[in-house]
């Protein structure tokens, strides 16, 4: 496996509806576009070794559907579903998502999010930046806020629930 | 009233690249606003404006010393400011680890059929 020379994903807050996830690639944005969009090719990689991912379903189209499955390693299921608002084949995605096990009196309006998934190449490397796009402050630092948690066993499903809400 | 400041805030607060750079500076000691003028190269009401900013979430701190007064970094208020995204960073480095794999997986397999 190839190593790049910075290998961590990293995090930044543009405003304060917004969390922005970036990263580069040795591969060139097709490849990496294909592994995203690919529901075989995405049960391999989205568990990020937290658990085994158990579903994977892309209609790939706007207004088609997506929603991931997936069990962490303490048995907890957690999903996440949405719908694809743009489909632009190895540049861009823009698609809905919710968490599924939202606390109750959250709504699952107030609780989504528009991701915003950018795929660009530039010497056969791709810099993939995710822009998770909140409808409020609160809604977006408690998708931070619960990957405080951190080592605990006990602690696993917040943190499993925080990160994976990102999808 | 002003709010108390969360962490959020806080990262906010440090995101800003202006703010950043007057950080970079204190993190190498005190300064008085005009050396940060300087070494910032912003105009003074801005950098006020920015280390306002700065002591409200705490990353910085001010003391009088005669006529000047001496702004320093608090580097305790920043570390909780990492550990808030941290996990998060953390999560999304393990997927993309993965996710690299994945993509040697598919470049060898692109090179195997280009020697068929």
């Amino acid at each position: 496996m190839t190593l790049t020379s910075d290998s961590k994903a990293k995090v930044s807050l543009p405003t304060d509806e917004q969390i922005l996830i970036t990263r580069d690639f040795d591969a060139p944005r097709r490849l990496v576009y294909k592994a995203f969009t690919t529901p075989e090719l995405v049960e391999r990689w989205w568990h990020a070794k937290r658990g085994e991912v158990t579903l994977v379903e892309i209609d790939l189209r706007v207004g088609g559907s997506w929603r991931y499955v997936m069990v962490t390693h303490d048995g907890t299921e957690v999903g996440f579903h949405g719908t694809y608002r743009e489909v632009v084949p190895d540049e861009r995605l823009v698609s809905t998502e919710v968490y599924e096990g939202l606390p109750e009196g959250v709504s699952e309006d107030d609780a989504m999010t528009v991701n915003t998934t950018t795929f660009a190449e530039n010497d056969g490397r791709t810099t993939l930046t995710i822009l998770v796009q909140a409808k409020s402050k609160v809604s977006r630092d408690a998708i931070i806020e619960s990957g405080m948690e951190d080592g605990l066993q006990d602690a696993l499903e917040l943190l499993e629930q925080a990160a994976l809400s990102l999808r | 009233m002003a709010r108390a400041a969360t962490t959020s805030d806080a990262f906010n607060a440090v995101a800003e690249p202006r703010r950043r750079a007057i950080l970079d500076v204190l993190a190498g000691g005190e300064r008085p606003v005009n050396e940060l003028v300087q070494l910032v190269g912003v105009a003074q009401p801005q950098v006020s404006k920015h280390l306002r900013v700065l002591r409200e979430v705490g990353a910085v701190e001010v003391r009088e010393a005669g006529r000047q007064r001496l702004y320093r970094l608090n580097g305790e208020a920043l570390k909780p400011i990492h550990d808030w995204v941290s996990n998060y960073e953390r999560l999304w480095s393990d997927r993309f680890d993965e996710l690299e794999v994945v993509l040697e997986d598919l470049k060898a397999k692109e090179l195997g059929d280009d020697a068929d």
